[in-house]
């Protein structure tokens, strides 16, 4: 079943240099139980997809065409007081970037959650103090500690409390922006072991927004690679890694270090990403592809699909 | 690649830094405490190898990094380059050293002046050092950076650069005196992934090819292992493991090490989920565990362990490590 | 100096006066600037009357404004527009002077007391502390009555207790900046600390310190004025705040001589104005704000 559709999403923001085409044409669906990756560098336009999905973007960032339905409720067109009370928390979640160094210091822990809680659902604040050390619980964390405060918690503590606080209200699907990034080896690895754990127990969907191949290889069955504003390839996790198309995806995975197997030969991508002023014609990533042919300098490839739910888009793949 | 001999020796280093207590707790308590980053580390870099320096937050490594160049004065212990001790070197000697140490630091929107063109920035260590010949050395150090065509660089500022190109910067300012030892404080942690590789790549071929050695610190064991000779983990402190890249990964002796190579994710979904086999974190460093450091957190640990810390022995050919259990074996 | 090193100044001249364009207050400051400087400078050449206290015209004391003297003659007959042109000379001098010298020294200070720490530090912010505690103007009357009056002496008193804003923002922004590795990284390479300060954290800080400096102009102006009114200027020059103390000394506010009080009032609160507007507008450009990538 699917549960969030995007179709041709296009967000830009204006700025003074001009209009940064940020996500250009972007697609993908989740289905319920999916979680899937979503991949890219600095700038690739992973972060603003999902801020757009979410209708936050800052105040320059425009959505200038495309289609959002999620679970049928068209995301762009839906009011912001209904998209507040339904949806928001309720039905999708997030988890920012940074987001364990945002809570208030001058607050207990419990009680930021228990007010998250409270703006979404109408109940009273005992039932939410209950949910919230049940929730403690789910995540591992001593359910006494509710009435810490921030500074009493460790780094990997406070990345459980947000991830309380994402599900707190039992969405369907959260969304997690860079969520092991700034933890220790060790803390990541329990970090991600109790995200596959709650995918599992709470049967959440989830799009996983990083720049680590192997964070995405460890939780995801699906992956999204995206480039200068562009999906580039799409599949099943398996494929992706074992059977990647796309150029930029096998640059990625060629290159990508990895404590197991064989040391790697460096071939490194050359260049660097575009800039999204104006990014370069055709196919963005031309400049830097070791096949680029005519025909991507002038056209924007279109996205073909490989295999069933594999789809990439380069020219050399449309023959 | 690397030779026989070694051109850093570390020795017992001990860098503790004293605790500010509040008022009251300072005219209370006379006991003095510390944060004891460094606790007697010992360990080798052999000319030409990339020695890794690998451990989680609170673990003492860029402290370490930064002691080594004498950049704060060690509480105790160490540091021999080329057999003389750095600590006790005089002014000239001093010079010397800084002419043949150098670092490349992690952030590279931080490691360069904002206000200094490309150019006076890598030829500052010659103007210094009252090398002539500034032109022609900065163009080939800007090459060996492989950033071409080096005029284009000269100048330019920082802000105008990416994250990669201003690292490559940091690395031809490192070059350009010729060094012999480079400390590299996590080099490529802050540039984007399909950057990564080629500065990895650049930092070991210029190993290649001037016989340079790193001490290579990092969290990121993935990286590691692609470019280290040998290496080192460090926790609060202390040295637990030493050995050959592959042999600690292949087979690592200390609970530590074991927990933590378990617990990296290694890019293919195919392979075993990584694992958190220890729980808990890193605790603070201030109050310390009696005994052995890791043992409340340590699946074996044992009597011994809460009361005496273990020495770092040599358990296998080339393989050192600290721990009880291990050194029983 | 190259051909490309000059591009590389003229590219920065460009970037900045495109950033300063975009505020319209600096605008407006510049504007007002511009003509008191404009006019006393060129004073000499804009009118035809004296100043000097011996050439005035006593038959013509305190004459309201005509089309022959604009803005009216003093006690003395002297025509006052002419003062006013010549009264910006000595305080846009003074304000200059003054907050140059104090300006520079308080740079001095931060910068040292910032690079170094420990008890060099201690010793210098003890010191701005009890200079800044002490009460400014009371200090500054008290100095020029001692010392007695004399255009250096004014600079003097003025700069004494200027300094220690900017001795405070200096060192507050050396701190940060010590903290950058690119600093650490010159000591790695081998460079003495007066290189560390006068090449890499001198050109860090000298945004921030000529936005305080133009503050520090408006400062020192009333000040100026200040110690002028109230009697301890030098009697000789023709300074705004001279001709106001002349203005309420010889009773013009009881008399209702209104052209001799508001004119030079006004230019003080025009010029300070300015350079308020001016060094608001430069401070928002060189705030240390996170400008990357």
């Amino acid at each position: 079943m699917v549960l969030l559709d995007v179709e041709n999403l296009r967000t830009y923001f204006e700025t003074r240099g001009g209009f940064v085409k940020a996500v250009d044409e972007v697609s993908l669906q989740i289905e319920k139980g999916d979680a899937l990756g979503l991949v890219g560098e600095s700038g690739c336009g992973k972060t603003t997809t999902v801020l757009s999905i979410m209708r936050l973007l800052p105040s320059n960032g425009r959505v200038l065409g495309g289609k959002i339905l999620f679970d049928g409720v068209d995301m762009i067109a839906i009011d912001e007081e209904k998209l507040r009370q339904e949806i928001r928390w309720k039905r999708m979640s997030m988890i920012f970037q940074g987001a364990m160094n945002a809570f208030n210091p001058v607050f207990r822990v419990g009680d930021q959650i228990i007010q998250a809680i409270r703006v979404h659902e109408d109940i009273t604040k005992e039932s939410a103090s209950k949910r919230v050390k049940e929730l403690f619980s789910l995540v591992g964390i001593d359910p006494d500690r509710t009435r810490d405060y921030p500074h009493e918690f460790s780094g990997g503590m406070k990345q459980r409390a947000i991830i309380a606080m994402s599900i707190a209200c039992n969405p369907d699907l959260v969304i997690a922006d860079e969520p092991v990034t700034a933890l220790d080896v060790i803390v990541q690895a329990q970090i991600l072991e109790l995200m596959r754990d709650l995918r599992e127990k709470l049967g959440l969907s989830m799009i996983l927004i990083t720049h680590d191949l192997s964070v995405i290889a460890d939780i995801c069955n699906k992956a999204t690679i995206m480039y200068a504003g562009k999906i580039v390839e799409q599949g099943d996790i398996v494929t992706i890694f074992k059977h990647p198309e796309h150029p930029y995806t096998q640059g990625l995975l060629t290159n990508y270090p990895s404590i197991k197997g064989e040391r790697k030969k460096f071939a490194p991508i050359t260049g660097r990403p575009p800039n999204l002023i104006s990014p370069p014609p055709g196919c963005r990533f031309h400049p830097r592809c070791p096949y680029a042919d005519e025909i991507c300098r002038r056209e924007d490839p279109e996205t073909v699909e490989m295999k069933r739910g594999h789809y990439v888009a380069c020219h050399m793949k449309n023959r | 690649m690397p030779h026989e001999e070694s051109i850093v020796e570390i020795d017992d280093l001990k860098m503790w830094f004293p605790v500010r207590t509040g008022f009251l707790q300072g005219l209370l308590s006379k006991e003095q405490r510390y944060v004891k980053a460094v606790d007697g580390v010992t360990f080798d870099i052999k000319k030409g190898e990339i020695f890794g320096l690998a451990g989680e937050s609170g673990s003492g490594k860029t402290t370490t990094g930064r002691v080594i160049l004498r950049l704060i004065e060690a509480t105790g212990g160490k540091v021999r380059f080329k057999g003389k001790d750095v600590f006790t070197l005089g002014k000239r000697e001093m010079k010397e050293f800084r002419r043949r140490a150098q670092i490349i630091y992690q952030d590279p929107y931080a490691s360069l002046d904002p206000r200094m063109s490309i150019f006076d920035f890598v030829a500052e260590p010659l103007i210094v050092h009252k090398i002539g010949n500034e032109k022609e050395l900065v163009v080939d150090a800007l090459e060996r950076a492989e950033l071409t065509p080096p005029q284009e660089f000269f100048y330019r500022f920082p802000h105008e650069l990416s994250g990669g190109q201003r690292q490559r910067v940091a690395i031809a300012r490192a070059m350009i005196l010729n060094p012999e030892f480079i400390v590299a404080d996590e080099p490529v942690s802050m540039l984007d992934v399909s950057i990564r590789s080629s500065i990895l790549d650049l930092m070991v071929r210029l190993r290649d090819e001037l016989d340079i050695s790193y001490i290579y610190i990092t969290h990121d064991l993935a990286t590691a292992r692609q470019v280290c000779d040998r290496i080192g983990i460090l926790y609060l402190g202390k040295l637990v493991e030493e050995a050959p890249m592959d042999a600690l990964v292949d087979n690592p002796l200390h609970p530590y090490t074991q927990a933590l190579i378990a617990a990296v994710p290694v890019p293919d979904p195919t392979v075993e989920k990584s694992k958190a086999i220890i729980k808990g974190e890193i605790p603070n460093p201030i109050n310390l565990p009696p005994g052995c450091r890791f043992h409340p957190r340590c699946p074996y640990a044992e009597e011994i362990c809460m009361k005496e810390e273990p020495k770092l022995i040599e358990a296998k050919k080339d393989h050192r490590a600290a721990c009880h259990i291990v050194t029983r074996k | 100096m190259s051909m490309e090193r000059l591009n590389l100044y003229t590219k920065r001249l460009k970037g900045f006066i495109n950033q300063y364009k975009e505020s319209k207050l600096g605008i407006i400051g510049l504007i007002i600037l511009s003509i008191f400087i404009f006019i006393s400078v060129f004073a000499n050449y804009l009118s035809d009357y004296s100043i000097k206290a011996t050439e005035g015209d006593l038959s013509a004391q305190f004459e309201p404004p005509s089309y022959k003297h604009w803005l009216g003659t003093d006690d003395v007959g002297r025509d006052l527009f002419t003062q006013i042109m010549y009264g910006g000379r000595i305080s846009l001098l003074i304000g200059f002077l003054a907050a140059a010298i104090s300006g520079g020294f308080g740079t001095l200070v931060g910068l040292f007391a910032g690079y170094f720490g420990g008890w060099r530090e201690d010793i210098l912010m003890r010191i701005t502390d009890i200079v800044l505690v002490i009460p400014g103007l009371p200090l500054m009357i008290v100095l020029s009555a001692l010392l007695g009056s004399s255009f250096w002496n004014i600079i003097f008193v003025i700069s004494i207790i200027g300094w220690t804003g900017t001795a405070r923002v200096v060192r507050a922004q050396v701190l940060s900046l010590k903290e950058r590795p690119f600093i650490e990284s010159t000591r790695v390479i081998g460079a003495g600390d007066l290189r560390i300060i006068g090449l890499h954290l001198l050109p860090n800080v000298f945004p921030l310190i000529v936005a305080q400096m133009v503050l520090r102009i408006g400062s020192a102006i009333l000040a100026e004025a200040s110690l002028s009114f109230l009697g301890l200027g030098d009697p000789m020059s023709v300074s705004w705040g001279m001709i106001l103390h002349w203005a309420f000394t010889t009773g013009a506010l009881f008399s209702n001589y209104w052209w001799f009080l508001l004119p030079p009032g006004i230019c003080i609160t025009l010029v300070v104005l300015g350079f308020t507007f001016v060094g608001y507008a430069l401070d928002q450009i060189v705030n240390p704000r996170i400008r990357r990538r």
